[in-house]
């Protein structure tokens, strides 16, 4: 294989190779890769129903602790739940509200910042006075503001985070189009007669897709973090399902008795998973977008 | 100037005007109104008479110049559960969450700067990886994991420090930490980035030239311009701080203005909740403004633009 590639170095490297040769965060990669089969297999890997516990097994330590037992390997909650199966249906919250939260809001603020862009005038300014006003909201206020609004569901949390952060994709995909507008081959389409659409569609947008989708991997970890705050506050995912910022807030309960395993643990995995989004954002961004560097 | 402070502040009037557009907007069109009006367990008499009260059977642009007349007069109605009203309760919670910012903008900024520096003195030193490390941690711990962590830690296991509420300095160190650790993260790269840009200019590699020792030449000449846009980004922070600290103030049991927000969503006290989030958004578009008109009496270059 090695000698292979040196005899030809005129080949254009595939795109593995690529990924090899410019440190590619093989770890978060894989810890992402790890998490979602997790997420997408839970009900043949969690080892009890995380929804229903039994309240004489309340309180138990994880399995190396006196008291603890392989019947709950990481322990139970405060109604007996088997706190490891919680952790993994939770990785399947966390990571369907991350992703759904993110492509709405990518897709949304990625249209609006190419109109807003490219057609100027009076629909730039509307658009833009709107992200600037949504923008000066603090994301979780305005998010607690609507969840309390329209009421908590897992559907509504991933609406309204859809909601509060598609502003800042218009904000950076606008700035990108207004020195694309400027460029020959757009110049050039708009002398051939193309539409506008026809240039937003077929000639805008494949030059923003690289700056979208570095926001949107470093968007995740932003979105997981506050689906998380919202379902600590009450507000996001609604009890019994098993959300790890919801696992955090019913560990409080224990906390003062020093059940250490109900706080410790949700918290351990929200950062495990929103470290490695960022890794790997950060990677991408070097890798696929020089302008977004210093973001 | 005249003119840009002029359009500035237009630019913030269609803001307000917009942030109370959207407030409204999102409690009229989804579902009753009426319902989040009126307090929890209320008969069908009492939402009767909030409909009436509200003028909801008006058209939309009335029950509109209702709301923003309501509050251009300071009204953001009555509390359900401390039965006063909103504002008052918002002025008396201020101040806790101004000092709480204030203490873990201080926390920040101690632990931002300095690192920073080293940081930027050693670039790709291992001092410079730690701090990179330590950013990343930063972006990624939810602030109030850090909190709760923070709480089995000291005051459950060694007991050092009171878990909840408010009252001495013991009682803020671990929520103006937990509060303050993102914000030192992005202190520090600012000031890591800043001093980078300060220490390729002329006049640092003139100081240089004159055979100043090098601890002389980063502390005297490149730190103080350094500076500038870290406290620059600070003072935006602050602001920022108060208005995100919700989840950090619930965690501790912290009176201010995010523990009432939250307390609103827990008793479903609605004025409440539109109250803080209505003077949030007034709160940034107020200092946002004031940053901009700083920035043109300091700099002449941003005045005439345009």
């Amino acid at each position: 294989m090695a000698i292979n590639t040196r005899t030809a170095p005129f080949t254009a490297p595939g795109r593995l190779a690529l990924l090899r040769v410019s440190g590619f965060p093989i770890i978060p990669a894989a810890i992402l890769v790890g998490i979602a089969f997790v997420a997408i297999f839970a009900e043949f890997i969690a080892p009890n129903n995380p929804e229903i516990g039994t309240l004489g097994d309340r309180f138990r330590p994880p399995f190396w602790q006196a008291g603890g037992s392989d019947a709950h390997l990481l322990g139970t909650d405060h109604l007996g739940r088997d706190v490891l199966s919680r952790l993994i249906f939770g990785a399947r919250v966390s990571m369907i509200v991350g992703i759904t939260a993110v492509l709405i809001a990518g897709v949304t603020g990625t249209v609006l910042g190419i109109i807003s862009g490219y057609l100027g005038g009076w629909v730039d300014q509307a658009i833009m006075r709107l992200t600037d006003t949504w923008l000066a909201l603090p994301a979780l206020t305005f998010a607690i503001f609507l969840a309390a609004v329209v009421g908590p569901s897992e559907l509504n949390i991933i609406v309204i985070l859809g909601l509060v952060y598609w502003t800042r994709y218009a904000r950076v995909i606008r700035g990108e189009v207004l020195s694309l507008k400027e460029r020959e081959f757009v110049r050039l389409a708009i002398v051939a007669g193309c539409s506008k659409r026809t240039i937003m569609i077929k000639h805008i947008l494949p030059n923003v897709i690289n700056s979208a989708i570095v926001l949107a991997t470093l968007m995740i970890g932003v979105v997981i973090i506050s689906e998380a705050s919202l379902s600590f506050l009450g507000v996001g995912v609604p009890p019994p399902k098993p959300a790890w910022g919801l696992m955090l807030a019913d560990g409080k309960k224990g906390m003062m008795a020093g059940y250490w395993w109900l706080t410790v643990l949700p918290g351990c995995c929200i950062m495990l998973m929103v470290l490695s989004a960022n890794l790997l954002g950060d990677w991408l961004r070097v890798k696929l977008d020089p302008q977004l560097r210093q973001l | 100037m005249r003119r840009y402070i002029i359009r500035r502040l237009g630019y913030s009037v269609i803001s307000l005007v917009l942030l109370s557009l959207t407030i409204f907007f999102f409690v009229r069109v989804t579902g009753d109104p009426a319902v989040l009006l009126v307090e929890p367990g209320a008969s069908k008499a009492d939402l009767d008479q909030i409909r009436q009260q509200f003028g909801l059977d008006r058209p939309l642009f009335v029950q509109y110049g209702h709301f923003v007349s309501a509050l251009v007069r300071g009204d953001f109605g009555q509390s359900f559960y401390y039965r006063t009203p909103v504002l008052e309760l918002y002025l008396s919670r201020l101040p806790n969450s101004l000092m709480l910012a204030a203490a873990a903008m201080a926390l920040s900024l101690l632990i931002g700067i300095p690192s920073g520096i080293l940081a930027a003195v050693n670039v790709n030193g291992w001092w410079d990886r730690i701090g990179k490390i330590f950013s990343l941690l930063g972006l990624s711990l939810p602030s109030f994991w850090v909190g709760l962590v923070m709480i089995l830690f000291f005051s459950v296991y060694l007991g050092w420090l009171p878990s909840s509420g408010a009252g001495t300095i013991s009682h803020m160190i671990m929520p103006a930490f937990a509060l303050g650790w993102f914000f030192a993260a992005a202190h520090m790269r600012m000031t890591r980035s800043s001093m980078l840009e300060v220490m390729g200019s002329e006049y640092v590699k003139l100081a240089r030239l004159k055979g100043l020792p090098e601890r002389m030449v980063i502390t005297k000449h490149a730190f103080k311009n350094a500076l500038i846009p870290v406290l620059t980004l600070a003072g935006i922070n602050l602001v920022i701080m108060v208005n995100v600290a919700v989840v950090v103030e619930t965690v501790f049991a912290w009176p201010g203005i995010g523990r009432l927000l939250y307390e609103g969503v827990a008793f479903r006290d609605f004025p409440v909740v539109q109250a803080t989030v209505l003077l949030s958004g007034v709160m940034v578009v107020v200092v946002n403004l004031l940053v901009d008109i700083l920035y043109a009496v300091i700099d002449p270059r941003i005045r005439l633009e345009r």
